[in-house]
């Protein structure tokens, strides 16, 4: 079995880069990724930085076993997660997902279980400032229904 | 001793991000030590009695009567929003 490739940092991270780590094997027909940015709204509100604050050791645990939970599903080769902490701007790049497979199906799968379960059980929390200030972003019901619906 | 952890929302509140209590019938299980932290003021209490507040011990998220020893480390915090 592959390694997964989890990784919590400052530094921001190269999509093609990734790519090309994924993509390397020729067994795979499928590669999968997600970006996820900071958007210029929340809520209402004019969005310009976030802050990301998380849990040092229980961050990369977490993250650890949502990789391995994907790997009991599907079949994947390449696994990669990539999460940014500390202050991030308006566009840029907080969270890269990213799968490969032999088929389309399980990539495309297991990279939207993987965000939907690091989104509700992996300890990070956005603070963020608008022109309404500066406050903690409030979980979503939508976010925890998404990952209880892999449960079903 | 047993490590206590606060992060986001709450730290913020408690204005503490962490502190360290004798292991004792007050930190038996995860509610005790919410208890026992709660008794610190009102502050605290209001803090803690948040019923969205989640722990972790050692670094698992557990439920409230799960069981504290000697040397564990408890963290209390908000739910999550990353990603």
């Amino acid at each position: 079995m592959s390694q997964n490739r989890i990784l919590v940092q400052t530094a921001d991270f190269s999509v093609p880069g990734e790519y090309q780590r994924i993509a390397a094997d020729n067994q795979d027909g499928a590669v999968v990724t997600f970006v996820g940015k900071v958007r210029d709204f929340n809520e209402g509100n004019q969005v310009s930085d976030l802050t990301l604050e998380h849990y040092p050791g229980m961050t990369e645990k977490v993250l650890e076993q949502i990789a391995d939970q994907a790997r009991e599903r599907w079949p994947l080769n390449h696994l990669t997660i990539i999460h940014r902490v500390g202050t991030m701007h308006l566009g840029e790049q907080i969270v890269f997902i990213g799968v490969s497979s032999a088929h389309r199906k399980a990539a495309f799968a297991a990279c939207e279980f993987l965000i939907d379960f690091l989104k509700t059980k992996a300890p990070f929390w956005k603070l963020e400032t608008s022109d309404k200030g500066q406050g903690w972003v409030e979980a979503r019901d939508a976010d925890d229904q998404a990952a209880k619906a892999w449960e079903q | 001793m047993i490590n206590v952890l606060f992060f986001a929302q709450v730290r913020e509140l408690l204005g503490e991000s962490s502190l360290t209590l004798d292991a004792g019938e007050g930190t038996a299980t995860a509610d005790a030590l919410r208890q026992t932290l709660a008794n610190r003021s009102d502050k605290w209490a209001k803090v803690l009695a948040s019923d969205k507040l989640l722990v972790a011990v050692n670094q698992t998220l557990c439920h409230w009567h799960t069981p504290i020893k000697d040397g564990d480390e408890v963290a209390f915090f908000p739910p999550v929003t990353g990603g």
